[in-house]
């Protein structure tokens, strides 16, 4: 078995595990003004205060959502509500053709249902955003700009994006960035409040805490308007009861990801490095994705020419190996990445990707298994051919 | 399948999985056999969502998850695969052109021969696996010199060999039926799908056409052929009506005609004739689609091709009886003369033979002969 599959989802810090496990078994609403929902809301604060700490940001601009895809449709859609509501001339939505589909899809809505106009940013060959490039696109009338939104480091190909810099030159038309940093956070320094961003997405199961809880790291001067109404909780910007033990949990993933992480990055570096290796000796034709330089420690991106990207999926998953083709699923059907498409790859190579990403559970072994089977699989699936 | 004792062994099987009952159940059995099974759901639509939106038939996100779930529980991995552009090319289009052409094609014949048996079970073969398996009630029965035969499945009520008929030997081959060779109705296999935990145990069957959503076959051909008026006459080429489209009609109809004044004689008019050319439906008593004998091309056969004459039984219909007949290939064309006049046959339709319950070949009807004349 070798789980190459950590961008999806990691396993589970014991620390992250045992801190879950001791809040499910206390009562307690932290809305509640009685003992019990003091004692939930004492936690609540206390899972914040260190999430702020490991994100380099104040207790009062953690907001607490279900997940990465909830902070993204938060930020996007609420900012672009309220930057909207402040002055009806400000529709545009700058954004990248390389996001998740959680601010993609997003965004698309608000052009489809708001009456915001979308501009994709020009990206180059590693899906990177040029500062210059949202220079020209903010300046072009700075007035009509409601939000721009461009990822920390693309979850496909792990390309990191040039974030800081691009919130400098959004801070200077005073124009909010909101960036997804759920592949970021864990393996590249995210402080919030050093990066300059108005809003920031960060996920807790990425970085071995448990599903079913993130934030969106929110600026003190942000508010959005609600995506979710209701009881008023987290700054009435996100209502609903707060998940205490997942959030106490995310909070002890997030200590143990900011303290590990420059032990982590490098480590898992040099493993993903050998895994690179290791593929390109197999498959000497295979193409890495994404920046060389600028990427992920944990993500390794490759296209096979001539191979179906779920061909190999099927094959390497037969003997227990684990990755993804990395590309949008709609029904289960692959459909060529819209992140290669958007560099530039040509879409019938397109098809042929697979994504290695690792995790705090990966070891020379994991590599030993991919190396030991990736050239046959490879020479099989280009056999099968592109259907 | 039958296995004889010298075949236990264990093969790589794809199951091809509808998301309905009888292909969920085929693929718990071959995994319980000992096979190592994995379950492929086809798209055949470039956009589920659009292509079908009820909830029979083989097009749906719904049916997908449904097939996902029944592989979940089976215990088998489960992939998606997008044969939607192969189908479009080789089933939807020949679909159309043949209606164009005035016959009546069989897309579930195409879709086995040139989708399931052909462009599934090619990548299946060339990513290491050994056969396909679907839900299709028909045997296989491996010889003792190891050739392969296709019969009927055991339950003759329930048999689908008539369209797998298209199938040669080479596919014959690599397919697996594991619902072939038990005599089961359908409550039985629904039976065994809930003792299984499968939830598509009470998912209502498919019946029509899985790529026309409502079952509108006219509509679907009227929206991609468009409406082109022209007359319908008798047999003397007496106008007694208009139609809309000549495609819309297959040989042997008897409805929708919608012709104002009855037959001389009173009697119920039939379509007799379907000519493209001049876009024209010709219309007759019942009598006058009595066939005796017909002519097919594109032969296929499940095994080596017959010389001579030779006796067998003829089936022309996906649930239609069979009927003896005495069949000869000339040429590459196959000639069957019916031992007793035959109705509704219509070119562009599979005559399928058997000998016994041995599926013998299929071939496209081309031409019938009428016991009145020659049409």
């Amino acid at each position: 078995m070798a789980y190459l599959d950590h961008a999806a989802t990691t396993p589970m810090l014991p620390e992250a595990i045992e801190a879950m496990t001791a809040q499910l078994q206390v009562v307690g609403n932290a809305s509640a003004l009685h003992a019990a929902g003091r004692q939930a809301r004492r936690t609540v604060e206390e899972a914040r205060e260190t999430l702020a700490e490991a994100l380099g940001a104040r207790p009062s601009e953690v907001v607490f959502t279900s997940g990465g895809t909830e902070a993204d449709n938060l930020a996007v859609k609420g900012l672009y509500w309220a930057r909207r509501d402040a002055d009806p001339a400000r529709t545009r939505v700058l954004s990248s053709p390389v996001e998740h589909h959680a601010v993609l899809d997003a965004v698309h809505w608000l052009a489809e249902h708001e009456g915001a106009t979308v501009e994709y940013l020009p990206v180059d060959a590693y899906g990177r955003v040029h500062p210059e490039a949202l220079r020209e696109a903010i300046g072009r009338n700075p007035d009509d700009v409601a939000l721009a939104t461009v990822m920390w480091a693309n979850n496909e190909i792990g390309t990191v994006l040039p974030v800081r810099e691009l919130a400098d030159v959004a801070a200077e038309f005073g124009v909010p960035l909101h960036s997804d940093a759920v592949q970021a956070f864990g393996q590249l320094d995210v402080g919030f409040a050093a990066s300059g961003l108005a809003a920031m997405t960060v996920s807790s199961h990425k970085i071995g805490g448990p599903y079913g809880i993130g934030a969106l790291l929110l600026g003190r001067d942000q508010s959005p308007v609600p995506v979710l109404h209701g009881g008023g909780q987290e700054r009435q910007v996100r209502s609903g009861t707060l998940d205490v033990p997942a959030a106490a949990a995310f909070a002890v993933a997030a200590r143990s990801a900011v303290e590990h992480r420059e032990r982590f990055a490098e480590e898992i570096g040099g493993l993903r490095d050998a895994l690179i290796d290791a593929v390109r000796e197999a498959v000497p034709d295979a193409i890495l994705g994404g920046d060389p330089e600028h990427r992920l420690p944990a993500n390794a991106h490759f296209t096979f020419p001539g191979c179906e990207g779920d061909s190999l999926l099927l094959l390497l998953d037969a003997q227990g190996i684990s990755c993804s083709t990395g590309s949008a699923c709609t029904a289960g059907i692959a459909q060529p990445s819209h992140v290669l498409l958007a560099t530039g790859t040509d879409p019938d190579l397109a098809r042929g990707t697979l994504r290695f990403s690792l995790g705090h559970t990966s070891t020379r072994a994991d590599i030993d298994e991919l190396a030991k089977a990736i050239g046959p699989a490879v020479e099989r699936a280009r056999a099968a051919g592109l259907s | 399948m039958t296995e004889t004792p010298a075949e236990p062994r264990r093969l790589r099987v794809l199951a091809a999985m509808s998301g309905g009952v009888d292909s969920a159940v085929a693929a718990a059995r071959a995994a319980e056999a000992g096979h190592d099974v994995t379950g492929v759901h086809l798209a055949l639509s470039a956009n589920p969502q659009s292509f079908r939106t009820g909830a029979r038939g083989c097009c749906t996100i719904e049916d997908s998850r449904d097939a996902r779930r029944a592989a979940d529980v089976i215990g088998i991995p489960f992939y998606v695969w997008d044969l939607a552009e192969r189908f479009r090319e080789d089933v939807v289009e020949d679909f159309i052109a043949e209606y164009e052409a005035g016959r009546t094609p069989n897309p579930c014949l195409r879709c086995n021969e040139k989708i399931k048996f052909s462009a599934l079970l090619d990548k299946a073969l060339a990513l290491g696996f050994d056969a396909v398996a679907t839900g299709h009630y028909a045997q296989v029965i491996t010889r003792e010199d190891g050739t392969r035969e296709l019969h009927r499945a055991s339950d003759m009520a329930k048999d689908q060999s008539y369209v797998l008929g298209v199938l040669d030997d080479k596919q014959l081959a690599h397919a697996l039926f594991p619902l072939g060779d038990t005599v089961t109705t359908k409550d039985e296999i629904r039976a065994e799908a809930e003792r299984r935990g499968l939830a598509v145990a009470k998912k209502p069957d498919s019946h029509d056409i899985c790529f026309i959503a409502d079952g509108d076959t006219q509509g679907f051909l009227a929206g991609r052929l468009g409406k082109a008026e022209g007359d319908i006459v008798d047999e003397s080429g007496e106008k007694v009506g208009t139609h809309e489209g000549a495609y819309g009609f297959t040989i042997g109809q008897r409805k929708g005609l919608r012709i104002g004044r009855p037959a001389p004689d009173g009697k119920p008019r039939y379509v007799l004739d379907i000519s493209p050319v001049n876009n024209t439906v010709t219309v007759g008593p019942v009598d006058a689609l009595d066939v005796t004998a017909l002519t097919a091309i594109k032969p296929r056969w499940c095994g080596t091709a017959p010389v001579g004459e030779g006796r067998y039984t003829a089936q022309l219909r996906a649930h239609g009886d069979e009927t003896p007949v005495t069949a000869e290939l000339v040429d590459g064309e196959l000639r069957v003369t019916f031992d007793e006049a035959v109705r509704g046959v219509a070119p562009g339709q599979a005559v399928v033979l058997y000998d016994g319950t041995r599926v013998v070949g299929s071939a496209t009807i081309a031409t019938t002969t009428r016991a009145t004349a020659t049409v």
